[in-house]
Order: C-alpha cells, then structure tokens, then sequence
C-alpha cells in the first residue's frame, strides 16, 4: 500500500486516490493539429524509475496532484496540487 | 505407550481438564494444550495421511511449520479444513478430524497409493495425462482438466464447507512507530525498549502466549525475563496482540494482521468477530520472527515418531508431554545438545547421533552427565515401524560418505538439520535473502526498507545474544524515526561453539530410499534428482514442476533441503542456485477475513433516492441500476412484469406517465467561465444558448470516442446544471474535475455534484402539460409559449416548494424533467400523481422507460459503450464544425471515418411474431461465424409497433443492409431467429409528439 502525502489531508492511503495517468503531459490547444494529439494521447512512454503521475484524491478533498513515484521501488519523491495556481500559492505558505 | 503425560512441569493448567473429540472418539487434555500435544499425551501418533501415497503422518514440530499433523477442525458450517494440530488450542467441546483418510486416518484404504508410488513420480500427472505414450489418445488441455477433478479427489487436502460461513469477520486499521512481530528474547526485548524510549510499539505474536522461545525453555531464568518484560510493556504502555499473525509486509510500512478472536473459545460471545484483518502503517518494523528447525532427508524420514528436536523438547518443557521413552536425536549443530539433554531429564533414555566426527570436550561431557549416549559420525539411514518408528538404521561416516551402521530401537526421533531464520516477510518486501555459509543459511541482506531483523530471524542463536539483537534493532528503529545517527553495536551472528556440518539428505550407495523433503506435498529426494535428469534447472521451475514448498506449509521446513539436492544435482553452490520468492500469506489466512464485512447486501454501496419509499408506496418492483434502486415497474393486480410495463408504455404514450428520474447524474456548473467551459466539453454548440433553455449534450473522450450524453440546462450568465447518465455520473465529475484543475486552471469554474441534493421526476405523454399545470403555483409559467421545447424554468410547485423544470424528452413524447430539492420529493410526488391519476395516467419503471426509448432509438450506456463514435451512434448531426472542443481532434482519424464501421440500426425480427434477445450476434444470412458484422445492444416488445423491436449495431448500417435479411445468431441460449434491419427511429421520427 502506498502511502500519499495529499497537500490538503496529509497522508493518507493510495486506497483513497485513483490513479490518472501520465502526469507530465501537456495537452495541446484543442485547436492544433491531429498529429500534436496522436503524440499527448497515444505515444505514451513506460517509465522504468521516476515518472510524474497525476492522481486524484477521489475519496479525499478529489484535489488532483502530481505525483513523482519511482515505478521501481514505489517511493514517492514528491507531491503538490496539480492545479498551478494552488499549487502557488500552497508553496508560498510554506 | 511409549508417550506420556509427564507428573509434573509444563506451562498447561492441570486444574483445567478440557474434553474434545478427535475422529469421533473422546479425548481430555488440559488448558494450555494444543490438539498436538493433548492427542500425543493420550498416545495418539496417526495424525494424517499424505497428499499422494496416503502414508501415515505423525506430528512433526510444535508450530506454523507443521507438515504432518494437519487436521480439520469443526463441522457443517463451521468446518475448517487443514488446520495444524500444533498450533490449535484445545477447548471444551472442539472436534477435529483427519483428513485426506477413509474410513479414517489409522486405517486408510487409500494407503494402497504407497505400493504404488513409482508410478507417481515429479510430473507424473503431467506426463501421464497430458499426452505422453501409452495415454497419447488422451493428450490435450480438456482431457486434462478432467483428470485433474479425479486427481484432486484421490490426493489432496481437506475439504471446506460448501454451506454459507455464519461466522462474521471485521476490517481494522493501526498506527504505530513500531511494529514488533514476535514476542520471543530478541521481540520482547526490541519492544521493551523501543517503548520506554516513548514510541508507540504494536507487539504481535502469533502463538496464544507471550514469550516465543522463552516458553520452551525450562529454568526459572527464562520466565522470570519473560515476565519482567511483559511489566515493562505494560508500564510503557505498549499494545500487544496473541493470536495475531503479520501475514505480509507491504510498501510504506503497512503490515497485513489476522486476529484470531474467537477459533479458541468453546462458547464464543455473539458479538464479536471469528477474526479480524488489521491494515497497520507502521513507520518501523522489527522482524523478531525467529527460525525454523530443519528436517534431514533419509529413508522413510516422515514416519510418525519423527520431529524436529526443539519440538520434542517443547512438548516436554511447555506441555508436559513426553512425546517418546526411548529417544535418538540425529543432528548435525549444537542446537539439540539442550533438547536431547531435556528429554534426558523427563525421564527417556536418549541417544544423540551426531553427523560431525568430533565433539568440544565441554559439549560431550555435559551430554554424558545428563545421561546421552553419544555417537560421533554417526547419522540415521533409514529408519522403521509398522505405523511409527519402532527402530532405526545408522548411518556411519565413511571415507566416501556413509555406509549403513547398526540397528537401534527407537520410539521417537528427534532431527535437526540446521535453523533456518524466518525471513518470509522481509522477502515480501523484495529483499531476496542471501545465503550465509557459516551458519548455512538464508539470511536477511543490507536492505534501505525500514526494517530490522532481530534475534534468530538474524541467525543469532543463543537466548543473551537475541535479546542484546532485539535491543539493538529497537535502537535503529528508534535512531531512525528520531532522526538522530547513533553507532548501535549489533551481536554477531552464529554463537555454536562448534560449526554446523552441512546434512541435507543422507544415501548409502545402492540402497534405494524414500525420503522425504516436503512431507505435505509428498516430495521426495529422487523427485528433485528426476526433475534436474529432465532439465529443469532454476528454482522456480523446479518448484512448479515438484510441487516443492507449495503447499500450505509453503516449504517452510523443506525448501533448503530442495535447494541443496538441486544445487548437488547441478554441481553448483546454494547461493548459485538462489531461493524461490516468498510471498503473502506467511501462514494461511480464511477468505472471509478477507471479504470482512463487504458481503450480502454490504457487498457494495446501496443508494436509494429520496422517492424510494414512496415508489415502494405505490406498488414497485425494484431493480439495481448500477449501485442504484430504481423502481422496475409497478405492476397491478393480476399483472407481471410484461403486462405491467407494456401497459406503462402504453398509457404514458397515450396520457401521462411519471416515473422517478433521481438516480441521473447532476452537476452544478458555476463560474464566469462556466459557458467556455461547457462548450469546450461538448461536441455540440453551447456557447449561444440563451438562459432559459436546456440542450441536448454529447460529450467526447479525448480519442474522439463518445463518453456519455445529457442535457444541461442554463440558469444564467454564470449557472448551468447538467445532467449525465445514470452510469456514468462519477466518471463525468471526474473527468470534469480533472479537467479544470490539470488542463484549464485558468477558467473560472466551480463543478459541484448535486445528484444527491435533487430529486427528480420526469412527467411524459400528451397530458403532461395539464399534470404539471396542476401542480406548479402559476400554470401560465407552463404554456406551451411559456416553456416551449427545451426550456426551462425556475418556479414553485403548490406546495411551495422551488422547483427547476425542462421541458425535453427521453420518451419521445411531450415531456418534462423536474427536480426539486431532496426534502420535497415526496410531496412532489403527491402533487404529480394526484393530478396524473386524474388523466388515467400511470406510474412506471424502468422497462417501461426502456421500451419508450428503444422506441425512440434513444441511446443509453449500452449503446454508448466506450467504443462507438458520434457518428456510429447516428448523432452526427449533432456536432459542431465551427469549434474545436474535446476529442475533435482525434474524431477525424481515419479509421473512425470508415464507411464500414458498425452503426446504430433498428431491429426487426422478419416473422413478426419472433422475440429475439439483447447480445445476440448479428450476422449476413450466409455467413453464421465469428464475430459477425454487428450485435443487439437493447430488445423490448414495442406496443406502438405490436411486435418485438431492437436497437444494435451493423457494420456499415441501415444503408448497407436494408432490405436484406440478417440473423440474430443466439446459438447457446435461444436460437438463431432472421431480422431485418430499419432506422433507429422506430417511432415519430419526425419528433412531432415531444414538440407538440
């Protein structure tokens, strides 16, 4: 079980969270060209170590947060609100 | 009798005799008792019958590691099977059985399996059944999946109750700094002083007393440590759990537990718990797991009458029993010197064969003052009986191994081949033990979890040297959580005076032996050496193809000697040969621990909206929606289930119908941003729709595939509710949620669930205008003019309470949705069908809404299965090309264009009067194979139409197959039936009716 620091609740279970994905990607404008899409979407990459993971505290504050866990051992390098504004300001409090 | 209660000693309550049944006879033992050591003090040495060859089975050791004496205890419901006899309490009234044994385990007809035991080498089964000569007509996967339930029948374990478990089980959750498992000197010690340095310590033991090794061990000394530690834990307040076994250590610190509450007590109190699962987060653990004696392999090594030789002295100094008079201990280490020499003091005579050719001084001299008769160089070849050891055949060092020495007679042979330090929970961690050549075995290596190895689970032998272990880890423990660095001295490992002799298996040349290396799984030395002559070369392998250390002793006490024949065989070195992975469970844990309170109706969440009670009311048969109770239809005297919704369907196209719509998702959608939001998420335009109007949504994954439909309805400027499925509610929420917190944290929008907080009904048929006339405060809000199709207001019904009404159509018919808050829904009922029955109207459930649907060629979940298009949907005409929004990118490849993709169509059967069924396959008429072009997703009797209708999907659809005839292929259920296929669009195509 692992255990996730959520910014908001503190640590918690990762019972409490569901998993999004790939945290690291930026979406491209919903505008731009179909292949900029089949890049974000389809051609995901799989991480043997550190990788950037989005999750949501579904059953927690359902804050979303990126997640750094190593794919290897579980351990979680770190963690902060997804949202980049709270994520700010969050940061500025500390 | 060879085996007595001894006079005196023991930790068992003399005062307390306890009665119960083993095999039907009656037997008495005392409180402190397992079943092992009560059924040995009344002679009993039969416990079992083996896997395979039905040999008889005796007790082998005085816990978890138990290969012999495994029993079921209880019976009917409560039967437990493959429990070890030396780990069950006795209590009044228990009764336990044999088991894998008929009539029963003295007599067992099944025993003629031993005379035929060549036959059932290492994959025999496998090879005899699956298709080597002469059985080459029975080759092949089906065959062998019947031969396999005639094998599992012959060999095999216990048999579980086929009858509901009565007995409940509960979840719990813990917190600690420390987690200490297993209370023996080096447990108790780490315990003791990681909780007078202020942690909070968690202690558990698995056994039903404190104290591990300590309460096997006879002086004073020993239970006076025991007792001030157990002050000392008490005083420091530190939590300690008997019973309690830490089955698996997982990432993060947290520790899986079984709780036994109640599998000891005669009479259990009616409210607690058989047992409970225990989830701890424990910021440190210490592993004070101790060793397992090792078994020697030799001929007939599994004979009752053998057991490891702490066993036989733990039946004497904490039981009492005397499990033997005339006593050989075979060895090969220091560690029996204390066990032969307290069978000597119970009264046995006693003979210690020891593999190594000489002895300390010291050592052979305290043995020949306690009376043992030392043999050097000496081990056991084979031993012999009829159903235990009556006698055995040395075994003597020789030049070139051994050679086959005198006879001695014997009725109890105590063996240790070496320890091997528990070191299973580590390795659930992914730590893989490395092999330490001086005391020869596994050990835990360097490792960054937050673990400690304490005591023997470290190879640290002696009692001193456990404890100091034990302190030690809890200084680590304690450094670590503090934050602090510290230099902690830790006790070296080993502690014999002289060093172990590897003694794995014992041959003589030419002589053929059984012996025995997992004794459950009825695994012999010849069946290793078999497996490495036909290839098999890593462990894992040769354990699958064995079957060593799978059974549910899970090779504690044979794993090494399986190791060591491989390694031989293969000419290699232990460590090269590795060991096979352990994993969770440590010891067997039941599945109702594991279900815990989540079965019957806690399976999952019930949600009930608030019109439940009130549908009950008035006559509904409900039915699940997902976690929801949704009312199914509301049949009339006289009435089934198809009576009932065909009239539903018909009196609400012809009138009015009601029916409780509470369970579609309902999302508040708030914000100045709110409308670029909303039209960023449907495929439709919204950015033009004026307040007061509600539309029809379709909403898209990013990959261009459609996720769910709804309406969403607009208030204001900056308010908008949107309703989703039914199903799909909460994936909506979130995907919204993830979209405005990861992707778009620059809009200015709230999302809100509110499906709990509105109860809603829908009002269908000609006469729902006039219904809802009657109810809302001001009928002139409701006109035709007032709330045109696809309007929405905001009013009061009668009664006052604030309502949000749309006026849109799932039916097909004139139709409103209408939500008021969750504490009205009731009297919103009322006021609706006190009005509806004025009309004949009717209420109705889900089928009836089915059928009106299918009608309608409205798509719901089933259709909108995460794989169609908005196109293979037929609401194409639904998307904007002047916007970009979710998923428009990715709609326009290629293949989500072809002509040929399945489409939403109508179904018919041809025969009018046919019925055909929802997963049915359709296929070309001359073409009755594979996948077909296309399958039924929804089926319903149509009364507009008087016949059976359908809605699926065909490739390339109405256009591609209109006017041909097509099966609906339903071989295994009910046949194959010719349909044809129509628009979707069964009834009112032209949307007349729900304008009008």
């Amino acid at each position: 079980m692992i255990r996730i620091n959520c910014p908001f609740c503190g640590e918690r279970d990762h019972s409490e969270f569901s998993y999004g994905g790939d945290g690291s990607i930026v979406y491209p404008a919903l505008d731009a060209p179909v292949e900029e899409w089949v890049e974000a979407v389809f051609q995901r990459e799989n991480i043997r170590g550190v990788q950037t993971e989005s999750w949501q505290h579904v059953s927690g504050c359902r804050q979303w947060i990126l997640v750094e866990r190593d794919t290897m051992t579980h351990e979680i390098h770190s963690v902060r609100a997804a949202h980049e504004g709270v994520a700010k300001v969050l940061e500025a409090g500390k | 009798m060879s085996a007595s209660r001894l006079p005196d000693g023991g930790r068992i309550d003399r005062s307390t005799p306890v009665n119960f049944k083993w095999d039907k006879q009656n037997f008495s033992g005392f409180a402190g008792d397992t079943l092992a050591s009560a059924l040995i003090a009344s002679g009993e040495t039969i416990f079992g019958r083996s896997f395979k060859y039905h040999r008889p089975r005796g007790v082998m050791s005085a816990g978890v590691e138990e290969s012999g004496a495994i029993v079921t205890v209880g019976r009917d419901d409560r039967r437990d099977p493959n429990v070890k006899a030396t780990t069950q309490e006795i209590y009044e009234g228990l009764n336990a059985s044999g088991q894998n044994a008929w009539p029963n385990v003295r007599t067992d007809i099944g025993a003629v399996n031993n005379l035929m035991s060549r036959f059932f080498s290492a994959g025999f089964y496998y090879k005899t059944f699956m298709g080597i000569p002469p059985m080459e007509w029975g080759k092949g996967t089906g065959i062998w999946m019947q031969y396999e339930k005639l094998i599992r029948k012959a060999a095999g374990m216990g048999v579980a109750s086929r009858e509901p478990d009565p007995d409940t089980y509960e979840h719990g959750h813990r917190f600690c700094d420390v987690l200490v498992v297993g209370s023996g000197p080096a447990g108790l010690a780490a315990a003791v002083k990681a909780s007078l340095a202020g942690l909070d310590v968690l202690l558990v033991e698995q056994d039903f007393e404190l104290g591990g090794d300590y309460l096997n061990q006879s002086t004073p000394e020993a239970e006076l440590t025991r007792t001030a530690a157990l002050k000392a834990l008490k005083e420091a307040g530190a939590t300690v759990m008997t019973r309690t076994s830490a089955f698996g250590l997982y990432d993060y610190g947290v520790a899986g537990l079984l709780e036994r509450v109640t599998d000891h007590l005669a009479d259990p109190p009616q409210h607690t718990p058989r047992q409970r699962f225990l989830t701890v987060r424990a910021k440190h653990t210490i592993l004070a797991t101790g060793a397992l004696e090792r078994s020697i392999a030799f001929g007939n090594n599994d004979m009752p009458g053998i057991m490891t030789a702490a066993a036989g002295a733990t039946y004497v100094n904490r039981y009492g029993v005397l499990p033997g008079n005339q006593v050989v201990v075979a060895t090969s280490n220091d560690s029996a010197f204390t066990a032969a020499i307290a069978m000597a003091k119970a009264g046995a005579s006693v003979t210690l064969l020891d593999a190594r050719e000489s002895l300390p001084g010291g050592a052979a001299k305290l043995l020949e003052s306690h009376g043992v008769n030392l043999k050097s160089g000496s081990t056991v070849l084979e031993a012999h009986g009829r159903k235990g050891i009556s006698n055995l055949e040395l075994a003597v060092k020789s030049s070139n191994g051994w050679s086959a020495g005198e006879t001695l007679d014997c009725n109890l042979l105590m063996l240790s081949g070496g320890w091997s330090p528990v070191v299973n929970l580590l390795s659930h961690r992914g730590v893989r033990p490395v092999w330490d050549s001086q005391n020869l075995c596994f050990v835990s290596p360097g490792h960054d979890e937050p673990i400690q190895m304490a005591g023997s689970a470290n190879a640290v032998w002696h009692t001193e040297d456990c404890e100091a272990s034990g302190a030690a880890a809890a200084d680590s423990a304690i450094a670590a959580i503090n934050n602090q660095t510290t230099s902690i001295v830790v006790p070296a490992t080993g502690g014999w005076e002289s060093p172990i002799e590897p003694l794995y298996e014992v041959t003589v040349e030419g002589r053929k032996l059984k012996s025995f290396i997992d004794p459950q799984h009825d695994v012999t030395a010849d069946d290793v050496r078999l497996a490495h002559q036909e290839g098999f070369v890593s462990v894992e392998h040769l354990k699958r193809y064995t079957t060593l250390g799978m059974a549910t002793d899970q090779g504690k006490m044979g794993n090494i000697i399986g190791l060591a024949l491989m390694a031989e065989a293969l000419g290699r070195d232990i460590p090269e040969v590795g060991t096979t992975t352990f994993r969770p469970p440590y010891t067997p844990i039941s599945l109702g621990a594991l279900t815990g309170r989540g079965k019957g109706a806690h399976f999952k969440p019930l949600r009930r909206t608030p019109i439940h009670e009130w549908n009950l009311a008035h006559g509904a048969t409900m039915t699940e929606a997902g976690l929801w109770q949704r009312p199914w239809y509301f049949a009339r005297k006289g009435e089934g289930i198809t009576e009932a919704y065909i009239r539903e369907t018909i009196t609400t196209r012809e009138s009015v119908g009601l029916v409780d719509v509470t369970s579609l998702g309902k999302i508040a959608i708030q914000g100045p941003d709110a409308t670029e939001f909303i039209n960023r998420i449907y495929s439709n335009a919204f950015a033009k729709l004026p307040i007061g109007k509600a539309r029809y949504g379709i909403m898209l994954r990013d990959d261009g595939i459609v996720m769910d439909d709804g309406t969403t309805w607009r208030f204001s400027d900056t308010d908008y509710f949107m309703t989703t499925t039914t199903a799909h509610a909460a994936k909506v929420m979130v995907w919204l949620e993830e979209l405005l917190q990861t992707r778009w944290s620059h809009l200015k929008v709230h999302v809100t669930s509110v499906s709990e907080q509105w109860a809603g009904s829908a009002v269908a048929g000609p006469k729902s205008r006039d219904v809802l006339s009657a109810c809302v405060e001001d009928a002139t809000t409701v006109t035709n003019d007032a709330l045109p199709f696809m309007g929405v207001i905001e009013t009061r019904l009668k009664n006052g309470a604030p309502c949000r009404i749309a006026r849109i159509s799932f039916s097909g018919e004139m139709a409103y949705e209408m939500y008021v808050g969750s504490d009205y829904a009731e009297s919103m009922m009322d006021l609706l069908w006190e009005s509806t029955q004025t009309f004949d109207g009717c209420l109705y459930g889900t089928e009836a809404l089915g059928a009106l649907r299918i009608e309608k060629g409205h798509v719901t979940g089933v259709e909108l299965d995460g794989r169609v298009t908005i196109e293979d949907a037929g609401l194409g005409a639904m998307v904007s090309d002047k916007k970009s929004y979710i998923g428009s990118a990715l709609r326009k490849r290629p293949d989500l264009n072809r002509v040929d993709r399945p489409q939403l169509v109508g179904i018919v059967p041809k025969d009018r009067s046919e019925t055909f069924k929802a997963g049915s396959v359709l296929c070309a008429e001359d073409k009755l194979e594979g996948h077909g072009e296309g399958w039924i997703t929804a089926v319903t009797h149509s009364p507009s139409m008087g016949h059976w209708i359908g809605l699926g999907y065909i490739k390339g659809g109405y256009n591609e197959w209109s006017g041909k005839t097509v099966v609906a292929a339903d071989p295994v259920r009910r046949g194959n039936v010719d349909v044809e296929i129509i628009s979707p669009h069964m009834v009112d195509p032209s949307g007349e009716r729900m304008r009008g």
